[in-house]
């Protein structure tokens, strides 16, 4: 056991010295968040600043290997720099599916070349990767896919479409499930990584209600993909057709995220509202009342998980829960923030409200209980694996 | 620390789990008490076994002859009680009372702690003067007399208070009834004259009193803690009494939801188990997972008390209000997914749904709690 006092007076030390005041204060638009990638770049230098030294710390992925780009931290220790980051409220300093989603899958599946080539880019955030799972007539049904991959000996001719797929249109890789054997549903899907820079790949942004596009039809007619990028470096990750494993074993980590168990999603709301509104409606302020006994609740539940899982407590499908709650939860926030902002929120472009922030953030919290995988498609995963209810 | 029992707690849940579904069974407690109309609600004899394995003083000194241990164990208890709806004193005397005590005198402590642990003496508190938990406000008086105090007005909801051997009464030494100050705490003996009580049975079968004092003469060993200065010690009761009464709601919750998700399993309608009906799966889910939040809440709240944390008042009303919540949600899911037979007295769930209203309005209900979070929070 790790001398956990100790560490925290240096992670405090450090972070005092290292992460600089405009790294502190909230995300307001897009820009704030540092994706890395081929194209990308700083917003300003204290972005730069914090990432560079976050980078050399190991701490854009803190709790991975250090062979891998991390800094090899037990999970205590990662649970006190959790806390101390958010204590300041520092930024991450890189966000990215790679760190999210396929970090995950790479470390649990990956050959050992795997590891160290796509794990160190995406620690160092050079590559931006996104996800092809979803297709037009393949959504929570998501085994049914039909992009297919036909085997060419030594490389893959991939056609099909994609979509949904969030940044599509400024990632460098997509990590994609492709039919590779049409007489097997579970046993016939391979997780293939390929540059999107390949020919034959296009993206096509879609406009979402928020007004924003982040994300994108995503289209592959003949492309062509290499069995292989080098000695020890398949361009599949797990075995050809035994990618669905790979698939699941990601969405659990996608859940995990998007149910904001890491403390992304245990804000109160109501002292903030009232001291925006000024005065608070009594049944409005009942409502907040309530709402704020419930974000507590969950943000003990996601010191819990995270807790628990980190020593195989947790049950193996609790990340289903965990997204179900806590994207329910998000979104129950965004309505009353909604209500206590009143007409001041609806404001779609005003200076004051930062381009309508309150309107766009409550629209795209809707799209929390349908990505990752639907919360009505969460309680049916309860329902089975969990509760173990007959027929489901 | 991390929020699950460590080796030492799970192995006491073990014991405590299987000893309960032994000896606390609904059958043999709370049936056969309520059957036999006994006036106390609940069983001694389960009190002594309770004595026995060392429940009784979780929360006692060791210098006192107790465990010397925290909330956290004390909750493995209560949650065991909750899951079985066992009648029992250990919430107001191991819980309650026993925090009391840990800020009485030497002299009190050794007058009834030995009692207790043994799981010979019950006792009760006495704060509420009102149908609702308002303890903000205690307008029963407590005037100097001679060498002791003499205490005039009425206690409402004590629950076990005619049971009980000794009853922790808040009352008011100076200062007007919505004063934060003026507080003070007495341990008032069974025998006390000029105290009487009358006895109400409530909805889960537990029997509280009204109970009136008129003109109590009590010395001034009595008093627990400091004279005027009982705020203090009736808050660090509340808050452990409030964690505890969480932690058997939990045990509540989590017992309606086994039951009923066992009964999706077992019946059948229109040639199907019930339970494989998506209508009933996706509400069974959505209670798991407040089972489980709730849950996470108690924990966090037990480890805060343990740890005297400041924060620990603010847990212990987020917990209370989210277990309120979740037991209802469970109690009345269990009932309705359970049809007709939900509704009969020979079948259990009904009995949750009793036990979880008691329990619910004990120390606050959820609408209370919410409320103090509010106010804690600054709006
Ligand atoms: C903002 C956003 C970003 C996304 N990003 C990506 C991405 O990067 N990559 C990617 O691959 N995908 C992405 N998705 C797609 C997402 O995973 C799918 O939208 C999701 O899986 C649901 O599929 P669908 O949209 O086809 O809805 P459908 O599956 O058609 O569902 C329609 C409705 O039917 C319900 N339903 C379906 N099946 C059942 C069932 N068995 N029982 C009960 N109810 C059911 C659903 O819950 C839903 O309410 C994103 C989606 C959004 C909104
Ligand atoms: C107080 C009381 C008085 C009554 N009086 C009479 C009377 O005078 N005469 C008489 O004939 N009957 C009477 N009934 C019976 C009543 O009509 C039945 O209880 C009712 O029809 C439900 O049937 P069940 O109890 O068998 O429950 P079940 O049918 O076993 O239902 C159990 C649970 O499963 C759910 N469920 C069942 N099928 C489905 C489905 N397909 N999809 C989703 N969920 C489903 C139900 O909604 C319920 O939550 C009475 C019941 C009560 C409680």
């Amino acid at each position: 056991m790790p001398d956990l006092d100790t560490f925290r007076q240096e992670t405090r030390a450090w972070l005092e010295a290292n992460c600089p005041a405009e790294m502190r204060e909230p995300v307001r638009d897009e820009g704030d968040i540092y994706w890395g990638g081929r194209r990308a770049t700083f917003k300003n230098d204290a972005q730069k600043a914090w990432f560079d030294a976050c980078l050399a710390k190991g701490y854009t992925v803190p709790a991975w290997p250090k062979e891998y780009g991390g800094a090899g931290l037990a999970p205590e220790e990662a649970k006190v720099l959790r806390q101390e980051m958010s204590r300041i409220n520092a930024r991450p300093p890189l966000s990215s599916f790679g760190i999210w989603m396929l970090g995950p899958a790479l470390l649990h599946f990956g050959t050992e070349e795997q590891k160290k080539h796509f794990l160190g880019e995406i620690a160092r955030g050079e590559i931006r990767w996104c996800q092809g799972y979803s297709e037009p007539g393949s959504g929570s049904d998501l085994v049914s896919l039909q992009t297919f991959g036909e085997d060419k000996g030594d490389h893959w001719i991939v056609n099909g479409q994609k979509v949904w797929t969030s940044y599509a249109d400024q990632a460098d890789w997509i990590f994609c499930l492709v039919r590779t054997d049409k007489e097997n549903k579970y046993q016939g899907i391979t997780f293939m990584l390929f540059d999107m820079e390949s020919e034959g790949c296009s993206t096509k942004p879609i406009k979402l209600i928020s007004g924003t596009s982040p994300f994108c039809e995503t289209f592959m007619d003949n492309v062509n993909v290499p069995k292989s990028y080098g000695e020890g470096l398949p361009a599949q990750v797990g075995e050809v057709n035994r990618g669905w494993d790979v698939a699941k074993y990601l969405l659990g980590h996608e859940r995990e995220m998007i149910s904001g168990a890491d403390g992304g999603n245990t804000g109160t709301i109501g002292a903030a509202m009232k001291r925006h509104a000024g005065e608070l409606d009594p049944v409005l302020r009942a409502e907040l009342a309530m709402f704020d006994v419930d974000a507590l609740a969950y943000g003990a539940m996601g010191e819990k998980f995270l807790d628990e899982i980190k020593v195989g407590k947790a049950h193996p499908a609790q990340p289903n829960m965990m997204k179900y709650a806590g994207t329910e939860l998000n979104k129950r926030r965004h309505e009353l923030m909604m209500s206590a902002g009143g007409s001041r929120s609806l404001e779609w472009e005003s200076e004051e409200t930062s381009g309508g922030k309150p309107s766009r953030n409550w629209l795209r919290t809707k799209a929390n209980s349908i990505e990752g995988g639907t919360s009505e498609v969460m309680l049916n995963v309860i329902s089975k694996r969990i509760l173990d209810l007959p027929g489901s | 620390m991390p929020l699950y029992h460590n080796d030492d707690q799970a192995m006491l849940a073990d014991s405590a789990r299987q000893f309960m579904a032994e000896e606390g069974n609904i059958a043999k407690q709370l049936r056969h008490y309520r059957d036999g109309n006994c006036p106390d609600g609940f069983g001694h004899r389960l009190w002594e076994q309770f004595g026995e394995m060392g429940f009784t003083g979780i929360l006692v000194g060791e210098e006192d002859g107790g465990l010397g241990m925290g909330h956290v164990e004390a909750g493995i208890v209560l949650e065991e009680i909750g899951r079985n709806l066992s009648p029992s004193p250990f919430l107001t005397s191991s819980v309650l009372a026993a925090t009391a005590l840990g800020h009485g005198s030497s002299d009190l402590r050794g007058r009834y702690l030995p009692g207790l642990i043994e799981g010979k003496s019950v006792f009760a508190v006495a704060i509420d003067e009102g149908a609702k938990h308002r303890p903000e406000r205690i307008k029963m008086r407590a005037e100097k007399s001679g060498n002791g105090f003499k205490l005039s007005g009425q206690k409402d909801f004590v629950i076990h208070g005619a049971s009980s051997d000794m009853i922790v009464v808040a009352a008011r030494t100076s200062g007007s009834d919505d004063d934060e100050d003026g507080i003070t705490l007495f341990a008032v003996p069974k025998d006390a004259a000029n105290m009487s009580h009358d006895a109400v049975r409530l909805v889960d079968s537990s029997v509280a009193t009204h109970t009136t004092f008129d003109g109590v003469e009590l010395d001034g060993d009595a008093v627990i803690g400091e004279v005027d200065g009982g705020r203090e010690v009736l808050n660090a009761m509340l808050k452990a009494g409030r964690v505890g009464a969480a932690a058997e709601g939990v045990g509540v919750a989590s017992g309606a939801m086994d039951m009923t998700v066992e009964y999706l399993k077992q019946r059948k309608q229109f040639g199907k188990l019930i339970g494989e009906f998506q209508a009933l799966q996706h509400r069974a889910s959505h209670l798991y997972s407040e089972v489980e939040i709730a849950r996470a809440s108690v924990i966090k709240a037990q480890q805060l008390l343990d740890g005297d944390s400041e924060k620990a008042d603010l847990m212990a009303s987020v917990a209370k209000a989210k277990v309120s919540q979740t037991a209802g949600l469970a109690v009345r899911e269990g009932v309705q997914m359970h049809g007709g037979i939900g509704m009969t007295d020979e079948y259990d769930i009904g009995l949750y749904m009793k036990r979880d209203r008691a329990l619910s309005e004990f120390l606050g209900d959820a609408y209370y709690h919410a409320g103090r979070v509010a106010e804690m929070s600054g709006y």
